[in-house]
């Protein structure tokens, strides 16, 4: 459900006219608009808005892990409409148990990378994805290292 | 003929069946003098030409963004410095702004044209670099020199304000880490008296240069519509022929204050790649003159006393203050509950700090959205059907720092 405050914001109206059962949540803070988009909706939701809002670009995608709470992880988008010269944030909640997501590389290409990333640090599977596949850390490495039940320091016994 | 000098063009080679034998896998890396740091590529060559080239990343992954979650909001800025090394004050500036952004912190004009000034500096610093390595590899040994002997002055510059050639963390969420050193403007001013001849000696040596021309124009091609479905920013864009830059278009550090020029290019090539940074040195040159000719009066940090250390003067006499300086020193403080997302121009284009706050004194989350990361995703599709001597100059073209990328 849109918050009621943000119906004055075009871009959220258009995303909950596009599909309501979509949107679950949303704030406008410190000048950034962001969406609470339902998990299963994102791919859908990211075409469009690149498709009819001119969000050519993805910026980046990233993680938060809320942990211990559940849903544990939130991933997050942040695009960027060139023309208009405006940011919008889209945000999915996850649970803890075996997290995925579909991936939005159909949509933009530089999702590639951004969620290869997102699967090495945090552990989340992005479906359909053409190369989901560690890029940071070792192809044997064991483990996520932004989880927040990861160590900082400390060896491997 | 076409422009790579093969009859018949590289198209009908590349989507053509591979010719067997002639097919080779060649690793470039990860210590290959070219990729400037640790960047591996795996080549698929039919002969001279590209079929694929492959990536790979994450051999300078330092775990800095883990390393935010362990540190108070003011000393992480240090690990900013180590992420770009070649533009240390702009991820300063990147992530001050996000966190003031959080807190809702006024900063006072003299520091926000201090920054402006300094990262401006560091946009030449960087470009500096970036030229005489590029034109390096490529063969034009002495372009090289000349760029250093620039960039020592510059480095001289930062080491007067914050007394680290490199590593400088100047910015501190509030304003400045020390007060502006005394003869700064003079130290400035002389620098940027002889800067922009000294950037006609760089065109001389290579604008009109038949080798440097040869070597670069027509190579390193890649669509407009697939740099920005691809991630690539900053002077790649420009040299496309899109205005594109955070300092025009979100401004922030009261950028909306001074007057430049975003300088563009059409050709899309490496050597307008070249032509939009050499112009953007002297657009850098001039911001600098207008925030040092300019700059206004007043204190150089914030007025808050929760999160600025108080002048060691009213430490030393006024209980309250020294209260407080105890607090942040110890316990650092705290930002309240909330994200922001704050983007600058970087000089190798945009760079986003996302910054979560959950109302302690260390930050929840912070993920650096960093130029090269996004600009190396379009290696692939620039090199890929390009002759190998070309690729050199192609991926120099992207100035890309392993430290950004890898973070």
């Amino acid at each position: 459900m849109l918050p009621d405050n943000l119906r004055e914001f075009a871009v959220a109206a258009a995303v909950e006219t596009f599909d309501p059962a979509a949107v679950t949540g949303g704030k406008h803070e410190r000048g950034e608009l962001t969406l609470e988009i339902a998990s299963g909706a994102i791919a859908g939701v990211c075409g469009f808005l690149k498709r009819e809002c001119r969000f050519i670009r993805l910026s980046t995608v990233t993680a938060v892990d809320r942990y211990p709470a559940e849903p544990r992880f939130e991933v997050v988008y942040h695009l960027h409409s060139i023309e208009r010269k405006e940011r919008l944030r889209l945000k999915c909640r996850l649970g803890g148990g075996k997290p995925e997501i579909e991936s939005v590389t159909s949509v933009w290409r530089s999702a590639g990378w951004y969620e290869r990333e997102v699967f090495d640090l945090f552990g989340i599977a992005f479906l359909n994805h053409p190369d989901l596949r560690r890029i940071m850390m070792p192809d044997d490495w064991e483990g996520h290292p932004l989880r927040k039940d990861y160590p900082v320091t400390g060896q491997r016994v | 003929m076409s422009e790579s000098g093969i009859p018949g063009g590289i198209a009908a080679i590349v989507e053509g069946e591979p010719s067997g034998p002639r097919r080779m896998v060649l690793n470039m890396g990860p210590q290959h003098p070219s990729t400037h740091g640790v960047l591996r590529l795996v080549l698929e060559l039919d002969g001279e030409i590209i079929m694929r080239c492959q990536p790979e990343l994450g051999y300078l992954h330092t775990g800095i963004e883990k390393e935010f979650e362990v540190k108070n909001y003011q000393q992480a800025v240090t690990l900013t410095d180590r992420v770009d090394y070649l533009a240390p004050l702009s991820n300063n500036l990147g992530y001050c702004l996000a966190v003031e952004k959080l807190l809702g912190l006024e900063i006072p004009p003299q520091a926000q044209w201090m920054r402006v000034m300094l990262t401006e500096l560091t946009r030449l610093n960087s470009h500096l670099v970036w030229l005489g390595t590029h034109a390096l590899d490529i063969g034009a040994m002495s372009v090289f020199l000349y760029c250093f002997r620039e960039r020592e002055d510059i480095l001289r510059i930062f080491e007067m304000f914050s007394g680290q050639r490199m590593m400088t963390s100047y910015f501190r969420i509030g304003g400045l880490a020390l007060e502006p050193p005394r003869g700064w403007a003079q130290r400035v001013k002389k620098f940027l008296d002889v800067f922009p001849s000294r950037v006609d000696e760089y065109e001389d040596l290579l604008t009109n240069n038949r080798i440097w021309i040869g070597r670069t124009r027509g190579i390193g091609r890649i669509s407009l519509e697939d740099m920005l479905d691809l991630g690539v920013t900053g002077p790649m864009l420009r040299a496309a022929g899109l205005k594109i830059d955070a300092r025009k278009d979100e401004p922030y550090s009261s950028y909306e204050k001074f007057d430049f020029e975003v300088p563009t290019r059409t050709e899309n090539d490496v050597y307008a790649r070249y032509q939009v940074r050499i112009e953007e040195m002297r657009q850098s040159a001039r911001i600098a003159r207008q925030a040092m000719e300019g700059m206004p009066e007043g204190p150089w940090k914030a007025a808050d006393e929760h999160v600025v250390l108080p002048d060691r003067e009213k430490m030393k006499t006024q209980m309250e203050a020294l209260i407080y300086h105890f607090k942040i020193v110890t316990e650092g403080f705290r930002v309240p509950e909330g994200e922001v997302y704050q983007v600058i121009e970087s000089p190798r284009g945009e760079l986003g700090f996302y910054v979560v706050g959950d109302g302690t004194a260390k930050p929840y989350r912070v993920h650096m959205r960093t130029p090269s990361f996004g600009n190396l995703q379009g290696t692939s599709k620039m090199v890929e059907g390009g002759l190998l001597a070309d690729m050199i100059a192609a991926i120099g073209s992207m100035d890309f720092v392993l430290g950004d990328t890898d973070r």
